[in-house]
Order: structure tokens, then sequence, then C-alpha cells
């Protein structure tokens, strides 16, 4: 009986915060599991084109990318204005294209061989490009028989 | 004295919490969650010399091209009708009915393709188009395949394509074989 009592005199009792760090923690890891930081800085700006009949790319690993679009605005000092293809950290001009054989060859080296038939290559090309740049990209490819492409595009909602 | 004597006073943990927070707000800014995405592709191998191209009939050839100021014709056997193209750039369904209708034939018009197995779609480009009407042309290419896959599934298994296992997939896929051949670019 006089539990009770002494209850309904008292304010509530202050909420133990001892297992905040561990829900911080928690949060914590999660993020630093999921974050994927960006290996290249991008030299050319790319916004990708939207579409609706997109796939998610699977096996990150063995995924190249090829960076095609107008150089950024520091860049644009050296380069122009004229659209270039960056692969890894270098950017190069429309006539350089044959350098995507080296660059194809060096990624092929660096993976397993069992792993090659599966290596994709994935063209992050800006909206605003014209195909002449990407034709000659593709025909590179060609050559040196990385077939698999992905043409990277945005998810766009549906418009009808 | 009351207390006794320790080796060591224990370490306040209490700032541990703000140490977490800290480096807990310094991944959820830097973390990017967005997904690559995008339209695969399988390119074809370079042509070796001295082989001969095999000849298509042209009632199986579909040709779609998109030329330097972005115009859409496309058309079996020749690239004869305009499809048009909004002011946002979205292009008009009747691409993708074409499409369902020429690869979904199977030899009932004379003027059509003979089977979806025979059935080639060639998207044609030239050097001034633009990259996003490329990826919208494919876009809708995919679109006219991926209904036609559903609808086969839909009738022979009563589900989505989606749904279905790896195996019945694959049986769909051979039935609806995506073939989109992709000549060089024409200049000018």
């Amino acid at each position: 009986m006089s539990k009770f009592k002494k209850g309904g005199g008292k304010s509530m009792p202050a909420i133990s915060t001892a297992s905040l760090p561990d829900i911080v923690f928690m949060l914590l890891f999660f993020f630093m599991v999921t974050t994927v930081m960006r290996e290249t800085t991008l030299k050319v700006e790319v916004k990708p084109p939207e579409a609706t009949e997109v796939k998610k790319m699977e096996k990150k690993s063995l995924v190249s990318y090829i960076y095609i679009g107008s150089p950024t605005q520091s860049q644009q000092a050296t380069f122009g204005t004229k659209a270039r293809i960056q692969l890894n950290d270098v950017t190069f001009s429309r006539k350089e294209v044959g350098e995507i054989q080296n660059f194809i060859n060096a990624e092929r080296l660096s993976k397993d061989e069992d792993e090659i038939p599966y290596m994709t290559t994935s063209i992050k090309a800006d909206t605003d490009v014209t195909m002449g740049i990407v034709t000659d990209v593709k025909t590179e490819l060609r050559k040196v028989n990385a077939l698999k492409i992905n043409y990277s595009t945005k998810k766009s909602k549906e418009t009808n | 004295m009351a207390s006794k004597r320790r080796g060591l006073p224990e370490i306040n943990a209490g700032s541990m919490a703000d140490i977490a927070f800290l480096l807990l707000i310094f991944f959820l800014v830097t973390t990017t969650m967005d997904v690559d995405s995008g339209i695969s592709r399988k390119l074809p191998p370079m042509p070796e010399e001295n082989i001969e191209t095999p000849e298509i009939h042209k009632r199986n050839i579909f040709v779609v091209l998109i030329n330097k100021n972005n115009k859409v014709l496309a058309g079996i056997g020749s690239p004869t009708n305009n499809i048009e193209i909004d002011g946002n750039g979205i292009i008009n369904e009747s691409l993708k009915e074409d499409v369902k209708a020429f690869v979904s034939n199977n030899g009932k018009k004379d003027n059509s393709s003979e089977s979806p197995e025979k059935a080639v779609v060639s998207l044609q480009n030239q050097e001034g188009t633009s990259y996003n009407m490329y990826i919208q042309v494919q876009n809708e290419l995919t679109k006219a395949y991926n209904e036609l896959r559903n609808e086969k599934s839909n009738n022979d298994y009563g589900k989505d394509f989606d749904k279905l296992d790896p195996e019945e997939q694959k049986t769909v896929k051979k039935y609806y074989p995506m073939k989109v051949s992709e000549a060089e670019t024409k200049a000018n």
C-alpha cells in the first residue's frame, strides 16, 4: 500500500542512457559497412540519362568504368569543353580512344583468369554527348573483345 | 577513510557516445546509397576478314534509325515511318507497339517477321545523334521485349516473368531472344 503512495509522490525516474553507445555503435557499423568510397575523382561531368527498363549491376568488383563527358570547370582551362573519355584518373580526347585497349588489358591483368569472361564495362556517359564518341569507345571495346557492356542510366519514374 | 585504495581509477565512458556519434555522422554524410544501374547489352564481336555476313531477309529486319537531328525513323526492311517525339523527348508508344507486332508476328503477315527467333532489330545512329536519344530508343526496345516476355510467361506459367525460376526464364528468353544489331555509325 505504501508503495503506491510513494510512487505517486515522486517524479519519473530518469531513463538510463547506458545503452545509447551500443545503439549508436550499431548504426555506425551499419554505415561503415555500406559505405562505398569513391575511388576516382571525376574529371568529366557525367549526368546519366534516365530510363525505365534498368537493371541493377551485379558483381561490382568485375566492373570497369569508362566515363564520357565534357571536362569539369577546373579542367576546362587545359582541355577545353569538348567531350573527353576518362579512364581511371586520366582523361583522353576522342583521338586517343585507343588507350581503352590498354585500360581493359590492365583491368584484366588485375583479375583472376577465370573471372575475365564475367567482366563488364560500364559506360557512364553524359546525357549531352553525341553518339560519335560513344561509338568509337564501343568499337575499341569490340577490338579487345570486351563485349559485355552496360549503359549507365538513372531509373526514372514511369512516364506512361 | 571509507573508500578503498584501488590500483587504477575507472575510465569514464560517458563520452564514448559522443565519439561514436561523431563517427556515425561522418559516415552518414559520406555514404552514397545509389546503386549502379543501367541497360545491359552485348556487343557483337569484331567481324573477321573474309567471312561473309549472313543474308537476312528484309521481312526479318526492323530498322530503327536515329538521325543527327534526333529524329527517329522506323520500319520493317527500311526506316519508313516517322516516330513522333514530344517536347520532353518522350518517344511515342507506337515504336514499342511496332516492335512488338513485328517480333510476335510468327509469319502471319507476309511483310513482317517469320518467327521471334529470326526477328532482328537493327539500330542505326549517326555521328551527331545525342546519347540521350539513343538510350531512350534502347529503353523502348527493351521495354518491347520485356512486355513480350511477360505476356509469354503469363500465358505459359500464369506468372510474371520476374517471378519465374531461372530455368523457366531461360525458356522464355529463348522463345523471345533479344536481337539488336547495331551497324557502324554513319558519318554526316
